[in-house]
């Protein structure tokens, strides 16, 4: 190898530049042509937020309110975490696929490429909550100290993304159908983490288990805990914690040990 | 002797060549329950080693499938070899054929920045030279225009540009310079020959004799994964040469002929 490989940090400051190329690139390419662009990150959630609310509101005979936070609001937290996590597996899943070309040609630390793209998809989530902050003080959710806790939960998230993604991005090389594997686990993520119903009735009927295995579920209740105020749910935070450790370490290890080999099944 | 600018050390490269290739899910645990999952070793490279001094401008030849565009990817460091060790001193810039490797929906100009941070170059270095890449480049006004709407002459020129621009200390074509017009073509040699003069170390692969002649002063064979020759170039010239037509390949061909006269 002509890159000496212990020097990690040294060679991240390196190509940081490439980060944020590729973190632009990202964004840049998916909206151009759209005559609205990057406002798209906000009137996308607003309008499936508008979509979902009238449907459960009205089919339902839902009205008002869902653990304390006006429906709306409670809908869009729970929609733009989960579609965070979506967009950014997906995409980290894919990346180093689609920059096959470049690594076969030229040497830069492979990590970059699935972690630009959960970067990317984070960036383009931490805009859509502005939305989530418009709405919030339209249906005049009362502030509370906890709304800065709200930080706690998305850096989790974050934790959870890099670590599903560093898996997902190694696996995909090997394995071309973990592609829509994936798309499925995902649709049963979304169904299991009550993005719009109360968990009440779940927890009931003693299927309460499906949304607690869930690490996803227990990072948007925690972050609807921090817009009502009620505070952390402490065992679901720690479940959610290990479990973005447990990732982490996984895939760091699985895509150290793998990385050698994309170039060989690309 | 000069500085050394890179030491190739024993090395060998071993591909599995799985007889078809398991990329599913499904076909993986089939065979893994039959336990059918079969690999075919290739060494495409077996206890090459060789050391290149800064400023030598040097070809690789050898017939297809001798493992000249495996060298380089390990020179690169791209692929990891199995077995030895490839130091470099000095940054490596390859070029790239036709564009590959550049985003189709970015435009010129983007696509200058992001080969530039792909190549480990900061932000000040590309603004400082980007004029001079748009210039070689001889792209005028469609430097903004999306690369896929580029011909495949425009992108090599683009390609070129931007990896001879940036003054790498290593420089590596594999099958480049054939590409583009003929005014083009003269122009990228040009290039490369006043980069010479400044020192930098060519890595040149290509089957046109007349272009290593043109570039190269040192030359490598290889020859079904092994080191044949290193040294002169005219000297491994003959050596390539002489193999090819008074060795296998021209009895071959005189039996195919034979054959098609029947």
């Amino acid at each position: 190898m002509g890159i000496p490989k212990i020097h990690v940090i040294a060679n991240f400051n390196k190509y940081k530049y490439l980060l944020s190329q590729l973190v632009i690139k990202d964004i840049k390419l998916k909206y151009r042509k759209s005559y609205l662009g990057i406002v798209w990150t906000l009137i996308e959630p607003l309008l499936t937020m508008m979509v979902l609310t009238m449907v459960f509101s009205a089919f339902l005979g839902r009205n008002g309110e869902a653990s304390g936070i006006p429906f709306p609001v409670y809908i869009l937290a729970g929609r733009l975490l989960y579609s965070f996590f979506s967009g950014a597996t997906k995409g980290s899943m894919k990346s180093i696929r689609s920059n096959a070309a470049m690594i076969k040609k030229v040497y830069v630390p492979k990590y970059m490429y699935p972690l630009a793209s959960i970067l990317s998809n984070f960036l383009i989530f931490l805009i859509s909550l502005i939305v989530l902050l418009g709405v919030a003080i339209v249906l005049r959710v009362k502030p509370t100290l906890w709304m800065f806790a709200a930080i706690v939960p998305i850096l989790l998230l974050l934790l959870m993304c890099v670590g599903t993604g560093l898996i997902l991005s190694t696996m995909a090389v090997f394995f071309r159908d973990l592609e829509y594997l994936w798309g499925v686990a995902l649709m049963l993520i979304m169904y299991t983490c009550a993005i719009f119903y109360e968990p009440n009735r779940l927890y009931k009927n003693g299927y309460g288990w499906l949304l607690d295995i869930n690490p996803l579920y227990g990072v948007i209740r925690n972050f609807r805990n921090c817009i009502s105020g009620v505070g952390f749910h402490a065992p679901s935070m720690i479940y959610c914690l290990s479990f973005g450790i447990v990732t982490i370490i996984i895939g760091t290890i699985l895509f150290y040990k793998k990385q050698d080999n994309f170039i060989l099944n690309l | 002797m000069g500085k050394i600018a890179v030491k190739v050390d024993n090395v060998g490269m071993k591909f599995n060549l799985s007889s078809n290739k398991v990329d599913n899910l499904k076909e993986y645990f089939v065979r893994f329950i039959k336990r059918n999952i079969m690999y075919k070793e290739f060494w495409a490279l077996r206890n090459v080693s060789f050391t290149i001094e800064k400023g030598d401008r040097v070809a690789i030849i050898g017939s297809n499938g001798s493992g000249k565009s495996t060298i380089l990817k390990i020179i690169a460091g791209v692929l990891k070899p199995t077995e030895g060790s490839v130091k470099s001193y000095g940054k490596i810039v390859p070029l790239l054929e036709l564009g590959a490797g550049f985003d189709p929906q970015y435009t010129g100009a983007e696509n200058i920045y992001l080969y530039g941070a792909i190549l480990g170059y900061k932000k000040e270095f590309i603004d400082e030279k980007f004029n001079k890449i748009v210039k070689f480049s001889e792209l005028g006004d469609f430097i903004n225009v999306p690369v896929k709407n580029y011909s495949s002459g425009m992108k090599a020129r683009l390609g070129f540009s931007i990896a001879t621009v940036v003054e790498p200390e290593i420089l590596i074509l594999d099958e480049v310079l054939s590409v583009g017009d003929v005014k083009f073509r003269k122009k990228s040699l040009r290039k490369v020959n006043r980069m010479m003069s400044s020192g930098v170390t060519v890595l040149f692969v290509s089957h046109s004799m007349n272009q290593v002649r043109k570039v190269c002063n040192k030359a490598i064979v290889l020859e079904h994964g092994a080191l044949q020759f290193y040294g002169d170039l005219e000297e491994a010239i003959t050596k390539y040469e002489g193999e090819n037509t008074t060795g296998k390949g021209q009895k071959k061909y005189e039996k195919g002929n034979n054959v098609r006269n029947i």
